[in-house]
Order: C-alpha cells, then sequence, then structure tokens
C-alpha cells in the first residue's frame, strides 16, 4: 500500500486546516479501503445502505420457534436426540430446531451491578 | 479557569481534567451484563444515573461538600440501584426482547421525588425515586415487628409518632408505557412541558403523555409502504429544550430533519432539512455508513444542534440547513482502516456526544479508551484516556495522541495498536460543573476539572 506524505496523522494540524486538507486526503485512503473491502468480498453490492441491510438491522433479535415442528420431531424422533444446536446457538440452520434447552438461561434479577463497589 | 502553565501537561483548552473515581470491576472477563449501555446526569447535576445491558439502573449521589471530609470534593456515592427491565420473549412474533437499557433520562424536579425514564428495545419505564428518612412508631393495631394485636387487648389509643431512621432509598415503577413499538426504541426524550415525551424507534417517533399509558400518538412515520423500498432508518431523536412544538431526527443517511408539531398532527414533512452537500467524486463504499448519525444533541440554549458520525462531530446553527458551522474530526486516522472496521463490525458502532453546561465545549468518545474534547471558541482539542493507570486521586490526566503515519514519537500510540474492544460509547457532562462521567464498557469514570 503506497503511504504518502499526505496520508499522516491529519490531527496534528491545526483546527482550521483540517476541514480542508482532510477533504483531499480523504478520497484516497477510503477509495483505497473500498479497494479492498471489493477484493475480499467480489460478490459485495454496490449499494452498502440498501434495504436488505436496512432489514437485517430491524429484525434484529428474531429467533424462530414453531412447536408444531418441535413436537412432531420429537415425535419423530422418540429414541434419538434433537439434531442439537453447534457452537453458536444463535444461529438456526438445517435441521436445527430450537430446543428450550438452547434458549439463553434467564438471569437472576438478583445479581446486583459491581459499580455498586464492595458492599461493608 | 485558567489552565496549568508548565508542569509539562498542556492541556487543549482552557480546562486540566483530573482523574475523581472509578466505579466497577476491575477484572479483565466482563461479564455481558455489567456492560454500560448509558449515563445521564439530571438536571442539577446531583445526580448520576447509569443503565447496563443487564437492565440495571444504579443512581450515584453527589456528597455534599464538607469540612469533615474536604478533600471528597463532591464524589458520586451509590444512591440507589434497581432492576429496570427483565429479558423478555414476544412469543407472537418469536422475538428476543434484550433488557439492555439504551436510554435513560431524568424528569425536571418538582418535589422531594426524582422521576425518571428508562427504556429498553420495546418499553419505556416511569421510575420514582424517593428517600425516606423517618418511620411511624407506636401503631394502635400492630406491634413494632408488625404482628397484628390481639383486638381484645387494646385497652387505649395512642397517636403514632415519627422516629428518625437510617435513609432508605426506594424505587418504584409508577407507569408502565409498553405495546407502541414494532422497531427497536433509540430515543427518549422529555418535552420543555414536563408533560409529555417522544419516544422513537427505526422508523416511527411517538408521543406520549406522562400520566397516560394506554395511548400514544404517532407523530413520525417513514415506513414505505413497500419495506423493498426503505432506504433509511430514524437514528436518534430529541426534543427542542425550549420550543415545546420543536422536535429533530436523525436518519442512516446522514441527515436531520426538524419538525414543528404546530404544523400538522403527523410530522412526515420536515419544517427544516439538515444536510451537508457531498462532493461526489469522493463518494465510495463507505461514504453513507460513516455518515450514519448515531446522535443528535441540543444545545443548552437551544440555538445549535450537534450531530455525530462516525468519524466527526458537527455543530449546526438551527437557523442554516445547508451545512454544518463547525466540523470537528474524532479520529480521522480510521478513514485508512474502513475496511478491517468494516469486517469486524465496528464501523457501525454508535457513538454518542454531548455540550458543556455552557455550550462552549463538546465532547465525545473514541476508541481504546480514549475520550476526545473540542472548545468551540478557541477550536483546541484534546484527546483523554480513560484508564486504570492514571486513576491516582487528583491525578491529572495526560493528552494521548495517535500517530497514523511511519514515524510514531515516543508517547504515541500507533493506529495498529488501539483497542477496538475498548470503546467509549457513552459520555455525560454535568450541566453547570465541569465534571464528566465516561463510560468505559463496565466501568464508569468521573473526572473534574482541577479548578473546580
Amino acid at each position: 500500500m503506497s503511504q504518502k506524505l499526505e496520508e499522516e496523522n491529519p490531527a496534528e494540524e491545526t483546527g482550521e486546516e483540517k476541514q480542508d486538507t482532510q477533504e483531499k486526503e480523504g478520497i484516497l485512503p477510503e477509495r483505497a479501503e473500498e479497494a479492498k473491502l471489493k477484493a475480499k468480498y467480489p460478490s459485495l453490492g454496490q449499494k452498502p445502505g440498501g434495504s436488505d441491510f436496512l432489514m437485517k438491522r430491524l429484525q434484529k433479535g428474531q429467533k424462530y420457534f414453531d412447536s408444531g415442528d418441535y413436537n412432531m420431531a420429537k415425535a419423530k424422533m422418540k429414541n434419538k436426540q434433537l439434531p442439537s444446536a453447534g457452537p453458536d446457538k444463535n444461529l438456526v440452520t438445517g435441521d436445527h430446531i430450537p430446543t428450550p434447552q438452547d434458549l439463553p438461561q434467564r438471569k437472576s434479577s438478583l445479581v446486583t451491578s459491581k459499580l455498586l463497589g464492595k458492599v461493608d | 479557569m485558567a489552565g496549568a502553565g508548565g508542569g509539562g501537561c498542556p492541556a487543549g483548552n482552557d480546562f486540566q481534567w483530573c482523574f475523581s473515581q472509578v466505579k466497577g470491576a476491575v477484572d479483565e472477563d466482563v461479564a455481558e451484563a455489567d456492560i454500560i449501555s448509558t449515563v445521564e446526569f439530571n438536571y442539577s447535576g446531583d445526580l448520576l444515573a447509569t443503565g447496563d445491558k443487564g437492565g440495571r439502573v444504579v443512581i450515584f449521589q453527589r456528597e455534599q461538600e464538607n469540612k469533615i471530609r474536604p478533600h471528597s470534593r463532591g464524589e458520586y456515592n451509590v444512591y440507589s440501584t434497581f432492576q429496570s427491565h427483565e429479558p423478555e420473549f414476544d412469543y407472537l412474533k418469536s422475538l428476543e426482547i434484550e433488557e439492555k437499557i439504551n436510554k435513560i433520562r431524568w424528569l425536571p424536579q418538582q418535589n422531594a421525588a426524582h422521576f425518571l425514564l428508562s427504556t429498553n428495545d420495546k418499553t419505556i419505564k416511569l421510575w420514582k425515586i424517593s428517600e425516606r428518612d423517618k418511620r411511624a412508631e407506636g401503631y394502635n393495631l400492630k406491634d413494632e415487628d408488625g404482628r397484628l394485636r390481639d383486638p381484645f387487648r387494646i385497652t387505649a389509643l395512642r397517636v403514632p409518632i415519627l422516629k428518625p431512621m437510617d435513609l432508605m432509598v426506594e424505587a418504584s415503577p409508577r407507569r408502565i408505557f409498553a405495546n407502541a413499538h414494532t422497531y427497536h426504541i433509540n430515543s427518549i426524550s422529555v418535552n420543555s412541558d414536563h408533560e409529555t415525551y417522544l419516544s422513537a424507534d427505526d422508523l416511527r417517533i411517538n408521543l406520549w403523555h406522562l400520566e397516560i399509558t394506554d395511548r400514544s400518538f404517532n407523530i413520525v412515520d417513514i415506513k414505505p409502504a413497500n419495506m423493498e423500498e426503505l432506504t433509511e432508518v430514524i437514528t436518534a431523536a430529541e426534543f427542542h429544550p425550549h420550543q415545546c412544538n420543536v422536535l429533530v431526527y436523525s436518519s442512516s443517511k446522514g441527515t436531520v430533519r426538524l419538525c414543528d408539531m404546530r404544523s400538522s398532527a403527523l410530522c412526515d414533512r420536515h419544517s427544516k432539512f439538515f444536510e451537508e452537500p457531498e462532493d461526489p467524486s469522493s463518494r465510495s463504499f463507505f461514504s453513507e455508513i460513516i455518515s450514519s448519525i448515531s446522535d443528535v444533541k441540543f444545545s443548552h440554549s437551544g440555538r445549535y444542534m450537534m450531530t455525530r458520525d462516525y468519524l466527526s462531530v458537527k455543530v449546526w446553527d438551527l437557523n442554516m440547513e445547508s451545512r454544518p458551522v463547525e466540523t470537528h474530526q474524532v479520529h480521522e486516522y480510521l478513514r485508512s482502516k474502513l475496511c478491517s472496521l468494516y469486517e469486524n463490525d465496528c464501523i457501525f458502532d454508535k457513538f454518542e456526544c454531548c455540550w458543556n453546561g455552557s455550550d462552549s465545549a463538546v465532547m465525545t468518545g473514541s476508541y481504546n479508551n480514549f475520550f476526545r474534547m473540542f472548545d468551540r471558541s478557541t477550536r483546541r482539542d484534546v484527546t483523554l484516556e480513560a484508564s486504570r493507570e492514571s486513576s491516582k486521586p487528583r491525578a491529572s490526566l495526560k493528552p494521548r495522541k495517535v500517530c497514523a503515519g511511519g514515524k510514531r514519537k515516543k508517547d504515541e500510540i500507533s493506529v495498529d495498536s488501539l483497542d477496538f474492544n475498548k470503546k467509549i460509547l457513552h459520555t455525560a457532562w454535568h450541566p453547570v460543573d465541569n465534571v464528566i462521567a465516561v463510560a468505559a464498557t463496565n466501568n464508569l469514570y468521573i473526572f473534574q476539572d482541577k479548578a473546580n
């Protein structure tokens, strides 16, 4: 990666000059970073702010549990174990059906905050 | 507040910040629940509230300075703590609702009790914090230990007397404002009328009356008819500090809309639109992401507002929509690291910003437990660090410097050595004095100006 003198820490400049030079310097490092990203992920779309991206953001926290699927699977596999979650319990893929064991333990409300310090 | 002369600590502005206190555990292993998610002083600055990912609220109170402990210099000690929100599961939507406290906002004090609003992703609660320092003794129908007395043995009546007791601070939920948000609440803001407040999620803003929990009015709705056309979301919203009809909300596209509730019931059409024109030749894949505004705050005067995007803090004059009047670079050296910051998701970190009491300075956080302060009048800025190493009582904070280029001077830290897991997202400035609270993951630091 070519390092030009212009890319040195702009924070060393005074407040007034910052706004001018950073606009000129801003183009080069940002575009270089974009090229790096495209090289790593060639299938990355052009618009990062598109609706897919925002939709993912809006759906944070979605966990899918279908009690019908769960009971059918339990009935089918009376002797066998249900396919359990891999190391990442939040990822639901393939035959994995979230089970009550997979849900994160509900934390005890009695745990006090450590900001209180040591109680005498 | 004259700056210190020699001593080798050239403060970036006229402040000389010193360590005052640090709260929280020292161990390296940070429990998720202990991560502080919001910090807020009340209107007088005597109370400081924190919320964490575990749904707990801790309130600290400033000690009155007294002759017995002259060095306590207004220290903050625990006043009250309570579990504000619990984790929930919405079975209808298969949605896990975190108990993390997203925001706390205090109500102006109207009587002996203190009131605050705390919110998680879905539910806002009004909490009353009151003191009890007297208790009644000499009841007629029950004993001192509470057991009911045998009515046949009561032969005389007496008037219970009030006796002093050890101070007890009680917190009780007075109102629960639920089921009004489909998306995740990011902001709450109390109106200057002290009767209403707003809550904002990704696509909508609702107006509530503090007394009424079963009804709220929708005042902004940016949800498109077809979700495929979704291009931006609401990131923050706030009421004007003096004009009860004015509110602003920021977006993920770097714009701020000012709405006037007098113009119509639904404020989808803004009264003012603040956006800095972008140079089309400098546009990149990252442009929109780093322009997303993570926080918007009115100045105390109500004349200006400040926005925080990924790399800078901008101050806007409400009378000028075309561009900000000031732009302060927080960590411009990160512009050449955007690729890795996108890969590790740090580019989506939401930093907050705050004004000092006189609106002469602004502050915001950065990485490596650094935070930045900008003096608007002298145009000077300083980078300080919240760390246990510089936490001796009343020790001055040494300004930090990050080196982006090749040659690193002594005492400078290179961009590649920055710890991106140590982020300061939440900071607060006392409304009157030069006292600041800085949340560094699970620790709360309090710094004071030497002149205090």
